[in-house]
Parts: C-alpha cells; structure tokens; sequence
C-alpha cells in the first residue's frame, strides 16, 4: 500500500437536475494540507461538486470519497469544517452560543478563545448574530468552520460582501490554517483571492475540469502577454502588426497591447518610436488565463459539435 | 486510501454525542424564547381566549366551564408550538440554507429534531402553567392535585403529535408560504374540533366527523385530566400515537425523497 495523502476525491462523478447535466465525469483530488481554488463561470458545477463532498447530494455515477467513506457519513464529515455561500444563522441567539452549538458537533476541539482570535470577532462574542454586519456575519460563519479543528475545510465564495481590510485578514487567517496543515478547497469569484492563496488552481466549465495547476501553471498556458508604454505611434498602425492580437488606448494615454511574442514586438516598437517612455511587460493575470481556457473549452466544444 | 488517514478518525464519545443533543435543544430553545413574533401569539391566544370566555363571562355558562375552557383552551394553546415550531420553522430554515449548512456540518441528524421537540414541550410546558395559575388563582376552578399533575402530563405530551404534523406541513410547503398554511390547518381543526365552541352547540356533520382531528382526542384527553371526561382515555390516546406515527412516517418519506 503506497502512501496517498488524497483526502477527498471526486471519480469520474456525474450529476444531472433533470434535463441540466451539472457534472460531466468529473475528476478532482484534494491532497492533504494543500489550498485548492475552484473557479469557473457560475453554473459550471463549483457548488455542485462542493454539495457532494459535503454529501449533501448524491451522485448518478462515480465515486465521490471523503477521508476514504462516502461524505453523507457522520465520521467523515466530523474531520471537515464548512462555510457555505448562503446561510442564514439563527438570528437571535448570540455569536458565543453560536460557536458553542457547532462545536458540540465534534469530537476534537479548538477553544472558542482560540477561534474567536483567528476569525478575528472576539468584540463580537455577546452580541447578536442579527445585528452584525455583513463582513461580520460572514467573519462569524467562517469562526464556526473552524471551531471542529477540520483537516479540511470548505469555503464556499467566503469573502462576499466584505470591505478589502476585512478580506485580507480572512486572507491572512486561512493562511495561517495552512500552514497548520488545514487543507482547503476554496470556491471563488474574485481572481486575485485564488492568485494570492492557493496552492493549486482547478478551472471547471460545463461540469468539467478544463485546467489544474499552479497558479504559475495556469498563466503559463496562456502566452498572451501586455504590453504598455507611452509613445506617440497611432493605435491602428500598431493593432496591423502581425503579432498584435489587440490594442487599446487607456485612459491615461498609454497603449496597452495584447501579444504572444512580447519580445519582437517590442523591439519593433522601440525602432519605430526612439522617444517611446514607461514600457512594461507583464504576464497576463489569471483574470485573462481563466478568459483564454473558458474560451478555449467553448472553440473546441463548438469544433467538435460542427465535426 | 491508506490506513493512517481511514483509522485516525477522531472518535466521538458517547458523552459529547449526548451533549451535542443537549446544545442543540439549548439552543432553539433560546432562540425561540428570544423570538416575540413567535413567542407572544403562541403564549398569548389562548390565555387571552380563557380570560374573556373562562373568567370574565364564566357566570353565564355555568360552574363547570371554568375547566371545560381550561382543557378546550389548553389544547388549542399546546397545538401551536409544535405546528409552528416545526412546520414554519423548518420550512424557513430549509429556503434559508440553515438546514444545508447543518447538514454539511456533522450535526447529528436527530438532535436537529430532538431540539425542536423539547423547544415545542417547552412552550407547551409554559402555556399549561400560565392557564392552570389563571384556572386556579384567578378563577377558582376546582383542581385538585391530581387534576393539574394530569392535565400538565396530558397537555405536555399531547404537544407531540403536532410537532408531527407540523414536520409533515414543513415537506409539503415553501418558507414562505409556510405560516398561511399552518395557519390553514391550526385554526379550522381548532374550532372543528370543538375547542371554541363545545361540539354540542355545533352541527352534527361537525359533530360526526370531529374524530378525525387529532385535536378532538386531545381535549378529550385534557377534559378527563380535569373531571370531565366522558372516557374512553384509552381509545384517544392510542389514536394519537397512531396520528404521530403516521405523521412522522409520510414525513420521513418525503423527507428521505426531497431531502
């Protein structure tokens, strides 16, 4: 028997709501210890494949394995901690009561001092859960995530609707789960939270993973790089450039070009404009990665539909 | 999967297993305690009801009516804790995610129901004092001891088939819809059976078909509890267990079908 640090898996699963198919044979590790982004479109199967590790739902066909048992059994879920999306707590019963009540769910404990410091809400602890704000009812649901010292936890979109101070100490938070040996498996909209956190990056699309990687990986796959500088050349004599897949004019006045061999270009561009000032070249982020693979996965599917 | 990861699972006592239930009623306790839109109907309706018609107006309907009212109005008090503890609560909780994240989080799947039951026993606990301190101090009914630890017995238990039917109610209806409906069941088989107005001033086809709401056979459980009961205790009571099982059966189904 060969060591395996997966401690949950999705194989091969497929999930259908009548005539949607949310999963298509879908295949997904999660590794012990490691924080893993999912992102995709909505409506791309992120909640879906979440909702079945968690064994809220079962699957038409496939395994799905949490800790080596199926998710819908008590011990598995025992080792996880959850935040999910939407969920309304009980509004009138206090944040410590709050946190006491889950943490009566699992064997092994962290204090609710300990959780409180963490999460970031030890002003919090007597007061109601209705008369938080946002960003703290959010701040409270993630303290109860991890009140069960999960050896996964599950963070469903967790930084909706909160101001960026707030985010970036949620961010520092699960940095430090980590590194205490939490895996994660986070769900995400914003770009940069998956660019600043994860460890590895999963792109789902129409039930699917379309890309997994690093976050280096990911970018890696895309070779469109930006370029942008100050010159005095005219945007439509540079977009005729064979290389140039596009241009643009930012507010600021400086040209932004989109290419796959940044080098010839500029090259090109500093023999054409000897006053050109301010150039940068950057890889792209994962916000245009992401657009490439989505928009990759649709090219192919609409090639292998016309075939 | 390797053996280290399927045999460390931390093990759960039996103890905190037991405790997780306790914390769980603790806490819907709690919360509904703290809940006047819910609370104060459910406390106030029926007092209200004994104080017109069992106190204040108690002389134009003769000596026994004081407990008569106690049961008919004891009944329709303990009725709602569980209808509405259960069927509006729950079915509000599933449209709000409450339910999904309960699920998700290893909360042991009848301690969630187990805290809704002692929360409806609760207030059903707290109506029945508040109608027998009323019954007693205030209009001078005739209770002895065994009377009052009878009726609180019957009262109490007899919130349980309710908390059925309304978990039942919460499969068939969408959160928000959900208080019209219950209200839909509670009040009519209220006054259908008999709680308002005594069956014997009604119609007879209201009169025939009164036994099938469980509501009849309870406050002809409470109206033996107080002295007044034409018997058969036995019948009623096994009625209403009959009722709870088939209560929480369809619920069970539809709730194994529909999640």
């Amino acid at each position: 028997m060969t060591y395996d640090n997966r401690i949950a898996r999705l194989d091969k699963v497929s999930k259908r709501y009548g005539a949607i198919v949310a999963l298509d044979g879908i295949d997904l590790d999660i590794h012990r210890g490691e924080l893993l982004a999912l992102l995709g479109p909505n409506g791309a199967g992120k909640s879906t494949s979440i909702g079945l590790l968690l064994g809220l739902h079962r699957a038409d066909a496939g395994q799905v394995s949490l800790f080596g048992r199926d998710p819908q059994d008590i011990e598995a879920r025992r080792r996880i901690g959850v935040m999910l999306q939407s969920a309304n707590l009980p509004p009138t019963l206090k944040v410590r009561e709050l946190l006491r009540l889950t943490a009566s769910y699992y064997p092994e404990l962290r204090t609710l001092g300990e959780c409180a410091e963490v999460a970031a809400i030890q002003d919090l602890m007597e007061r109601r859960y209705a008369d938080l704000s946002g960003g703290q009812q959010r701040r409270v649901q993630f303290a109860l995530a991890l009140v069960g010292r999960p050896e996964l936890l599950f963070l469903d979109e967790p930084t909706v609707g909160m101001d960026i101070t707030s985010r970036q100490s949620l961010w520092a938070a699960i940095r430090r789960l980590v590194a205490e040996g939490c895996a994660v498996v986070l769900t995400t909209h914003y770009l940069e939270e998956a660019e600043s956190l994860a460890d590895r990056v999963c792109v789902i699309a129409k039930g699917r993973v379309v890309s997994e990687g690093t976050v280096d990986a990911l970018r890696a796959r895309v070779a469109v790089r930006r370029i942008r500088c100050v010159t005095s050349l005219v945007d439509t004599v540079v977009a005729d450039w064979p290389e140039v897949i596009s241009v643009e004019r930012q507010p600021e006045g400086r040209l932004s070009i989109a290419t796959a061999s940044a080098e010839s270009v500029v090259r090109r561009l500093l023999d054409a404009d000897p006053s050109l000032s301010e150039l940068e070249v950057q890889r792209a982020g994962l916000a245009e990665a992401f657009t490439e693979i989505t928009r990759e996965t649709d090219a192919a599917d609409a090639a292998r539909e016309a075939a | 999967m390797n053996m280290i990861d399927s045999t460390s699972s931390p093990v759960m006592t039996a103890g905190r297993l037991f405790n997780a239930y306790v914390q769980e009623a603790r806490a819907e306790c709690l919360r509904y305690l703290r809940t006047p839109s819910f609370l104060l109907p459910t406390l106030l309706f029926s007092p209200v009801f004994y104080i017109m018609f069992g106190i204040v107006l108690a002389k134009a309907n003769g000596p026994e009516a004081t407990r008569y009212l106690l049961a008919s109005y004891g009944t329709f008090g303990v009725m709602a804790p569980g209808l509405f503890g259960f069927g509006v609560s729950l079915a509000l909780e599933r449209d709000s995610g409450l339910l999904t994240l309960k699920r998700a989080m290893p909360m042991p799947p009848g301690a969630y129901l187990v805290g809704k039951m002692c929360m409806a026993l609760l207030v059903a606990a707290i109506v029945s004092t508040i109608l027998l301190v009323l019954a007693i101090f205030v209009a001078g009914a005739d209770m002895t001891p065994t009377r009052v630890a009878t009726f609180y017995l019957v009262e109490i238990l007899g919130a349980l088939p309710f908390c059925g039917l309304g978990l039942l109610l919460s499969t068939l209806v969408k959160g928000q819809g959900a208080p019209g409906a219950v209200n839909l069941v509670y009040l009519p088989m209220a006054f259908l059976s008999g709680l308002w107005f005594p069956l014997s001033v009604m119609p007879g086809f209201i009169q025939a078909i009164a036994p099938i709401w469980p509501a009849y056979h309870l406050d002809q459980l409470a109206l033996s509890a107080v002295g007044l009961g034409q018997g058969g205790v036995a019948l009623h009571a096994l009625v209403l267990v009959g009722f709870t099982a088939v209560f929480l059966t369809l619920a069970a189904r539809r709730l194994r079908r529909h999640g």
